[in-house]
């Protein structure tokens, strides 16, 4: 019976410093769970989760303090990935945060742009180009479609376009398993 | 020549002697020529014309954009009509950017200029082939300039001219070694040189005896040293591993190329055209076509780049009950999305179908895991579970299971009982992986980019509260009084500008009233309050607009 | 848009389940040859039954009728249960076994190709479970029974439980012979006394039942050259059992029967080329279906000497179809190029 006891304690003593030696030697710098939910975020950085970026929302949903489903960017999608991380249940996305659109950029009418800056100060990721009192132009492939230089523009010339498919960005569609279908 | 087995593969009915027993019909000019930028992997060419402009045969008409990229030339005189997107061949069905020229029929050469080869640096020589349009002609189209490096990998001591030509209905490099192996052996002569190879060895499958005996001879003419090998006709010999083991018993790693076991390959055709293009100065503007399938002349054509396919079934003799055409073989091509798509640099094949030819696919069923296709697959995947994981879309698993090494040669669903097209699969699986890589990335850019704004923006306030405080020393008394007089007339310019704009706009975008001048006297004042807590803006949920 | 290939190989499901059944015809002969018309009755029942209740199924899930009826995959597995079966089973005795075959095992599972369990197995463990006096009344050999029932006889006895007047149950069945060499364990005999105590053993197996097993045989090889079925698993199968049960004999010859013994049991032949080769619910991999072969073979001695079953060829291959997963996954061979696994 003690044999057995001390058996028992000694297993647990021994195992009890193996993980917290592995604590120790393994330990990560700064907290993975915002990296890991921020990995998942979009990086939009449109702020329609009503926190000022991407960054900021992870952190809060690590915290606990936000909701999965407030990203319209990420969709029904980036709500599943994020539940799968946080090991809970997947939940329709919150519409009065925004509804998921497809990928647009922003494009500048050149002609009418007075040059004013607004935009440039506007956009999360400095994907406008341009100088005080000169036409801006967008840099499309920076350009995340956070539609946030659109409304400081007072002359209206930004607008959201679409991303269109083309050869480039062309996919192969999932084949269609025709197996219900009657014929 | 010991030759050694690949794994898998199957022997599908070779239909070849339909097209194969006539020679190749020399090139015609249609009217109308089609040409898409992209043609070849890599970076579209870049169009060096105006429309308008007239230009002759073989001058270049776009330019390689970048090292993985190559040039792009007129097939034959005429005056260039339209920039624009139209119907390319490609899977997709989408239309691309293209140059039409109309011919003038004089079909007129610009200055061909060939290069002494020998004497020229490898580098320059490179740059010759990727301007003189090369790109590799068995179907990958990848740009030979960059395959003619040997830099960056370990040394090439094999070269392999492909003739396995081991697609059913395919003859185009079968007559073209029949009829034309002199130039091929030139064009090899020069890769040779470029690789510093010191094996050369020519593939072809056995089910083509002339063509053996042609390239013998040649070899024996121009005192080439090349080991000629006539290989067993098992489909997917022609593939660029598969060869590389039929030939030298190397087995390419998996994951890489044939170049990490040092062997390169090289198609006949683009040894051709290689050939053509530096000793004669002649662009890659016509390549060789097998035009067969369901036309009343199966036959080889010499086909200018950009003719629209719909007259090449014209000149095989179009027949009635025509469903439509396969690019490439009946394995590995793909159904085109019109008629009139033009000749790409990839079209070794214009297979006309019927419905007796390729009568519709026999319903799918499920996959009943009966292991056929694992045997015959050249890549000795397990394409049951590839297929059960893409279908499922657990792309990780797939891309496990070795994903990336299927060559889409399309065995497996050749012989599938349940007739699963599983290389649909597969392909969906790939271009789904790849768009999420490309999501990434540009997620990642975007992160790093914001970082850096919020870095910057840290920065400038602080500098700007530095030089504030410093001038507030300086000039004690004038600080309080500096804000006001700035903000008015920053405030002035602005709505001078917008007025020029708005006179503007109603000029050229005369739909746009919406917003009348009053509401925007408003916002601006608005916009002057935001302008100062720029990041506040991004705080705040923003309203979709509404136009 | 439909890519490659564009052509296609002549065959099809429903070949490969064709060629199965012709394949089992040498056996279905072998066996009305040397125990009469049940096995017969049983085989075309079975058949009926396997379309109703496939059609009843499909219908049920809104699937069409006409390609999935066509694949012939529900035949197969009625076929291999009904000769599973003692061949003048009461005819319920299959309407219950189909049921749990088509209906549970195959189609609550998702139908061809979703099974994880051999859908014949499923069916016969739950029989042999539920109703394990109707599953021991096997009809006796011929040779040695004292009265051969005609067709008529044999229909009436299946459908109605009525034999002819003046034959006794006795004439016409009897137990197995491993049953009887498990019973004759099981009453402290030896396998000597056992032997002489029975007309049943014939030169190696039972009298009759030798035969079929041999057919079997010759359709399995048959099956194998047509490359319908891989060698690994009757190999890897027949090897499994005949290694157990070799070892056992060695060990105490006066209690564990022969290994030849075992291998002549028409279940072995039967589940080592027939059963144990479904594709769909065995290993996919080389190495895979050898460890899936040795481990039914195995297991399918162990069960019947230990076991309280008179046969284990079914729990056996219900048990590794089990391991299937866990099998492929450790056994993936290296694809082209890859550097060979230590
Ligand atoms: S809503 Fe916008 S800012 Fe918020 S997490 Fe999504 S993309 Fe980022
Ligand atoms: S298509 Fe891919 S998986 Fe199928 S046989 Fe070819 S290489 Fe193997
Ligand atoms: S050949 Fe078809 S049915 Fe057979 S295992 Fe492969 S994918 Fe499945």
């Amino acid at each position: 019976m003690l044999t057995a006891i001390l058996v028992m304690a000694g297993i647990a003593i021994a195992l009890g410093a193996v993980l917290g030696f592995a604590a120790l030697r393994y330990k990560v710098e700064g907290d993975p769970m915002v990296e890991r939910i921020d990995a998942i975020l979009p990086q939009t950085q449109c702020g329609q989760c009503g926190y000022p970026g991407c960054r900021p929302y992870a952190t809060a949903i690590a915290k606990g303090e936000a909701d999965i489903n407030l990203c319209p960017p990420g969709g029904e999608d980036g709500v599943k990935k994020l539940a799968e991380l946080l090991g809970v249940e997947p939940k329709p996305l919150d519409e009065t945060h925004g509804v998921t659109k497809p990928k647009s950029v922003a494009y500048i009418q050149e002609d009418l742009c007075i040059g004013c800056t607004l935009c440039i100060q506007a956009c999360p990721v400095d994907a406008i180009l341009g100088a005080a009192k000169q036409m801006h132009t967008i840099i499309a492939s920076e350009c995340t479609g956070c539609e946030l230089c659109v409304a400081p523009c007072p002359v209206d010339c930004i607008s959201m376009v679409p991303l269109q498919e083309d050869l480039g960005s062309w996919k192969w569609k999932y084949p269609v398993f025709r197996l219900k279908q009657v014929g | 020549m010991e030759l050694q087995r690949f794994p898998g593969g199957v022997h599908p009915e070779e239909h070849k002697s339909q097209s194969a027993s006539r020679p190749i019909h020399a090139a015609f000019v249609p009217r109308k020529l089609v040409l898409p930028m992209r043609q070849h992997i890599g970076q579209p060419a870049k169009p060096v014309v105006k429309v308008g402009d007239h230009v002759l045969k073989g001058q270049t008409i776009a330019e390689a954009d970048g090292y993985v990229s190559v040039a792009l030339h007129a097939p034959s005189s005429g005056t260039v009509t339209e920039i624009g997107l139209a119907s390319v061949p490609h899977p997709s069905g989408l239309p691309d950017l293209c140059i039409t020229i109309e011919t003038d029929g004089r079909d007129e050469w610009a200055a061909r200029t060939p290069i002494d080869w020998r004497n020229t640096d490898p580098a320059a020589l490179r740059g010759h082939v990727r301007d003189l349009g090369i790109a590799g002609l068995g179907g990958a189209v990848f740009p030979s300039s960059i395959k003619l490096d040997p830099a960056g990998g370990p040394p090439i001591h094999t070269l392999i001219l492909n003739g396995g030509e081991c697609e059913p209905w395919i003859t185009c490099d079968d007559r073209l070694m029949r009829e034309r192996a002199e130039d091929i052996l030139e064009g090899a002569r020069i890769m040779q040189h470029l690789l510093g190879a010191e094996r050369l060895i020519a593939g072809i499958e056995d089910n083509k005896p002339e063509a053996i005996a042609a390239m013998q001879a040649a070899a024996q003419k121009l005192g080439l040293t090349i080991e000629i090998a006539a290989m067993p006709t098992i489909y997917p010999g022609g593939g660029g591993k598969q060869i590389t083991k039929t030939l030298t018993g190397l087995d390419t790693p998996s994951g890489g190329r044939t170049t990490d076991v040092g062997v390169q390959v090289f198609n006949v055709g683009t040894s051709y055209a290689l050939a053509r293009a530096i000793l004669h100065g002649e662009p890659l503007i016509s390549r060789i076509v097998t035009i067969t399938g369901h036309v009343l002349r199966p036959q080889n054509f010499e086909v200018l780049i950009g003719t629209p396919m719909s007259e090449l079934l014209l000149h095989a003799g179009e027949r009635d009950g025509t469903t439509g055409i396969i690019m490439g073989g009946p394995m590995m091509g793909f159904d085109v999305p019109d008629m009139d798509v033009p000749v790409v640099k990839a079209t070794n094949c214009v297979l006309a179908k019927s419905k007796e030819l390729f009568p519709p696919k026999p319903r799918e069923l499920p996959c009943i895991r009966c292991t056929q296709c694992v045997p015959v697959c050249p890549a000795k995947l397990q394409p049951q579970q590839l297929y059960w994981f893409a279908r499922a879309k657990d792309l990780g698993r797939a891309q496990e299971y070795h994903l990336f090494d299927c060559i889409e040669c399309g065995c497996c669903s050749y012989v599938c009982p349940s007739h699963i097209p599983l290389v649909d699969y597969y392909r969906y699986a790939k271009s789904e992986i790849w768009a999420r890589e490309k999501e990434k990335r540009l997620a990642d850019t975007a992160r790093d980019r914001h970082e850096f704004r919020l870095f910057r923006m840290e920065r400038e306030k602080k500098e700007k509260a530095e030089r504030l405080a410093a001038k507030a020393q300086s000039k004690k008394a004038e600080a309080p009084a500096l804000s006001t007089p700035e903000q008015d007339a920053k405030k002035k310019l602005i709505q001078e500008a917008l007025a020029r704009a708005q006179a503007k706009k109603a000029a050229v975008a005369p739909k746009n009233t919406d917003n009348l001048p009053p509401d925007k006297q408003a916002e601006i004042a608005e916009i002057e309050a935001r302008r100062a807590k720029i990041v506040e803006i991004a705080k705040q949920p923003v309203e979709p607009e509404q136009h | 848009m439909t890519a490659s290939a564009h052509i296609l190989q002549k065959g099809s499901v429903t070949r490969v389940m064709l060629l199965v059944l012709a394949c089992l015809l040498p056996g279905v002969l072998a066996y009305a040859w040397q125990f009469g018309w049940g096995i017969v009755i049983n085989l075309v029942w079975a058949s009926l039954l396997a379309l109703a209740l496939e059609a009843l199924a499909l219908r049920l899930r809104g699937y069409p009728l006409k390609p999935f009826l066509s694949d012939g995959s529900a035949i197969v597995t009625a076929w291999l249960l009904a000769l599973s079966l003692p061949p003048l089973a009461p005819w319920w005795l299959l309407l219950v076994g189909m049921i749990f075959a088509i209906g549970v095992a195959k189609h609550l599972y998702g139908g061809l190709g979703q099974n994880i369990f051999n859908p014949a197995m499923v069916g016969f463990a739950v029989l042999i479970i539920s109703f394990p006096v109707q599953m021991t009344q096997w009809s006796a050999p011929l040779a040695l029974a004292a009265h051969s029932l005609s067709f008529g006889e044999s229909l009436s006895f299946v459908f109605g439980g009525t034999l002819p007047a003046g034959v006794a149950l006795d004439a016409v069945v009897s137990a197995t012979p491993l049953d009887t060499v498990r019973t004759g364990l099981l009453q402290q005999h030896t396998l000597d006394e056992i032997h002489s105590a029975s007309q049943i053993f014939g030169s190696i197996g039972g009298v009759g039942s030798e035969w079929v097993a041999a057919a079997y045989l010759l359709g399995g090889i048959a099956l194998w050259a047509l490359r319908i079925v891989p060698w690994q698993v009757p190999v890897a199968f027949l090897a499994g059992i005949w290694l157990t049960a070799g070892f056992l004999h060695w060990a105490d010859a006066g209690r564990y029967a022969a290994p030849w013994f075992q291998l002549a049991a028409p279940s072995a032949m039967l589940g080592a080329f027939f059963i144990a080769t479904d594709p769909v619910s065995g290993a996919t991999t080389p190495r895979g279906r050898i460890i899936f072969g040795l481990g039914a073979g195995f297991l399918t001695v162990i069960i019947r000497v230990f076991g309280g079953y008179p046969d284990g060829v079914a729990f056996a291959i219900l048990l590794m179809n089990l391991c299937v997963p866990l099998i492929d996954a450790y056994t993936q061979p290296p694809v082209f190029g890859e550097a060979k696994k230590k």
